[in-house]
């Protein structure tokens, strides 16, 4: 029965491989993806529920007891990651059905889209480092034919920092990966923790941790986040929605579990530094996103704010804090990719990304304009909105922990959040129109459709806030005991 | 010993940082490709390198060397084989394209 749980990971793996002999074949391509992560998403709710009755489910591959073999832990919180990417993933496909192209269709999208999903769900639910790593390169593997798929010029360009430095983040992975072992002895996530407690995290371990802080730092765009702007804004709509939507937020996942499952013993050093980090990421995205008046570079500034402000919670380290940013995390993987999608649909339908070049808008196309209005409420944290919970407990939980520079921060940044987004719709959808009606090009319905969806999950999550505070809740204790964990997988 | 290959590594370490901070292309991805190894000799001596029969089980007496690192080296080995084959087909597409071999001023827009 917890077979199950390889499922987010084994379908679209199997699923890509099918596709690939079925190249030409675009319908069939298209409604098997679209199957498969329905099918994905609609397994990991059910293991969500399974969870909250039966506590933590592991699976250990061919049978080797915990410490000695590879083993996939579902714990709430990986599960939720798994649930929304799954959910994201769908919706970005029904997206990129109609925008994305014979040509790409044909050298094999929907099985790299499936690739890079089985990498992402691999690494959620993974208890095993060196296996996080291998996820994270089958992840990153796709990713880079996705980024370049196409071959235009600025793709070229953009590519090649992108490659260049997702090898150098994963070097610096395999390098801490191997410092880890050779100080401890051992890979598995639990009996790591189990055996750093014993030791009471020395100074050494705490070096070692500040290099993984590093890793996923370079990965999660935390700090080191200048090659972010750049390759979230050449690939094509949908897949830049994926990125936006998907990639980061791994890397954000990576961190909590670092920082709370094994180095959270210095927390004054660790913790502290995170915290500085997050703030630095905080002031520079804000700078970032009204800074520029390209569309999609204000709109991938906008991810990196977020991810400033979910380590804020990791940093402030609280109950109230960690759950406040398990909401924004969920929250911001649905908003971000609507985001992308509806930035995309207006570079599309006017030929340029420039603000200053599109104006009035909304007379043409006003339910997109509507549609970009509430996802900007809702980026902003307006209260009946999705965003609205998460940064109200994250900001809790910085007033608990006394972190009143990180709250400033994390509440100016808001205001930033909505001016950049406020200075795209005052100058594209209001004003003159540009564009007269016989001129305009015509809006297909089938863009629309997922950003209704989107927009409508994101409005769904923030008036159900109630029905998810219970996974919510099971996962920020699970993260803020990791004894929990570690009970789940070496207990028996 | 240990020491000996540390030290190696950190050479790799400090040639493959020049050559990726050079202008071509080519420079950087011999880059990568000595970081890579110079990743696989650490985690290779992170595990230990005393003495010890081949890790396979009817050799030796029972004394082995640690056969988890290089599992995981040989793991590490070919994915990043696979990363470099792409980043070289990805820097001879750019080349093709856009006639341009260095990073600084050729890969902006012309």
């Amino acid at each position: 029965m917890n077979n199950i749980l390889v499922m987010p990971m084994v379908i679209p793996l199997i699923t890509g491989i099918i596709l690939i002999f079925l190249r030409s074949f675009i319908n069939l391509q298209r409604w098997i993806s679209l199957g498969v992560m329905l099918a994905v998403a609609g397994l990991s709710a059910f293991m969500l529920k399974m969870i909250q009755t039966t506590g933590i489910i592991r699976l250990d591959f061919g049978n080797w007891q915990p410490p000695f073999g590879i083993l996939f832990v579902g714990d709430s919180f990986a599960m939720l990651l798994v649930l929304t990417a799954s959910v994201v993933t769908a919706i970005c496909l029904i997206y990129a059905f109609v925008s994305i192209g014979q040509a790409r269709e044909k050298m094999f999208f929907y099985p790299f889209v499936l690739f890079m999903v089985a990498g992402v769900n691999g690494s959620f639910l993974t208890g095993d480092l060196f296996n996080l790593y291998v996820c994270f390169e089958v992840m990153l593997l796709a990713s880079y034919v996705l980024i370049t798929l196409g071959g235009t010029k600025p793709q070229f360009r953009e590519s090649i920092k992108y490659v260049v430095i997702n090898v150098v983040s994963s070097w610096l992975f395999l390098v801490a990966i191997g410092y880890l072992y050779g100080t401890v002895g051992t890979l598995n996530m639990a009996h790591l923790s189990a055996r750093i407690a014993e030791a009471g995290q020395p100074p050494l371990i705490t070096v070692i941790s500040i290099l993984f802080l590093l890793v996923f730092g370079l990965k999660a765009g935390l700090l080191l986040y200048f090659w972010l702007p750049g390759s979230y804004s050449v690939p094509p709509t949908a897949v830049a929605a994926l990125f936006g939507a998907l990639l980061t937020k791994v890397g954000i996942y990576a961190l909590f579990r670092m920082f709370t499952l094994l180095f959270y013993h210095e927390p004054q050093v660790t913790h502290t530094l995170i915290g500085v980090m997050a703030g630095i990421t905080l002031i520079g995205g804000s700078l970032g996103a009204v800074a520029y008046k390209d569309i999609r570079q204000i709109v991938s500034y906008n991810v990196v704010i977020a991810v400033g402000f979910i380590l804020v919670g990791l940093a402030v380290a609280t109950p109230t804090a960690i759950e406040g940013s398990i909401y924004y995390l969920v929250h911001d993987m649905i908003v971000k990719a609507v985001l992308f999608l509806i930035a995309g649909t207006m570079v599309a339908l006017t030929g340029t990304a420039k603000i200053d070049r599109m104006s009035g808008l909304i007379r043409n196309y006003p339910l997109l304009g509507w549609l970009f209005f509430i996802v900007m409420l809702a980026l902003a944290g307006i209260p009946p909105l999705s965003g609205f919970i998460g940064k109200i407990l994250v900001g809790q939980g910085a007033v608990e922990g006394g972190n009143y520079v990180l709250l400033a921060l994390g509440l100016i940044s808001s205001i930033f959040v909505l001016y950049s987004l406020m200075r795209i719709f005052k100058n594209c959808f209001w004003g003159e129109t540009i564009i007269s009606e016989e001129e305009q090009v015509s809006l297909k319905k089938s863009l629309l459709v997922p950003c209704v969806i989107l927009t409508a999950v994101s409005i769904g999550l923030g008036l159900g806030a109630e029905g998810l505070a219970v996974y919510v809740k099971d996962a920020a204790n699970t993260l803020m005991n990791p004894s929990v964990y570690v009970e789940a997988v070496l207990g028996e | 010993m240990e020491t000996v290959i540390i030290i190696l590594a950190g050479v790799l370490v400090t040639v493959a940082t020049y050559l990726i901070l050079s202008k071509g292309v080519l420079r950087i991805i011999l880059g990568t490709a000595l970081l890579s190894h110079a990743a696989h000799l650490l985690l290779m001596t992170m595990g230990g390198l005393k003495r010890g029969g081949v890790p396979v089980i009817w050799e030796g007496d029972g004394i082995y060397t640690d056969a988890l690192p290089q599992a995981l080296i040989l793991t590490s080995i070919v994915i990043s084989f696979a990363v470099t084959a792409f980043l070289l087909v990805l820097a001879y597409r750019t080349y093709q394209e856009k006639n341009l071999t260095l990073m600084a001023r050729g890969l902006k827009d012309e």
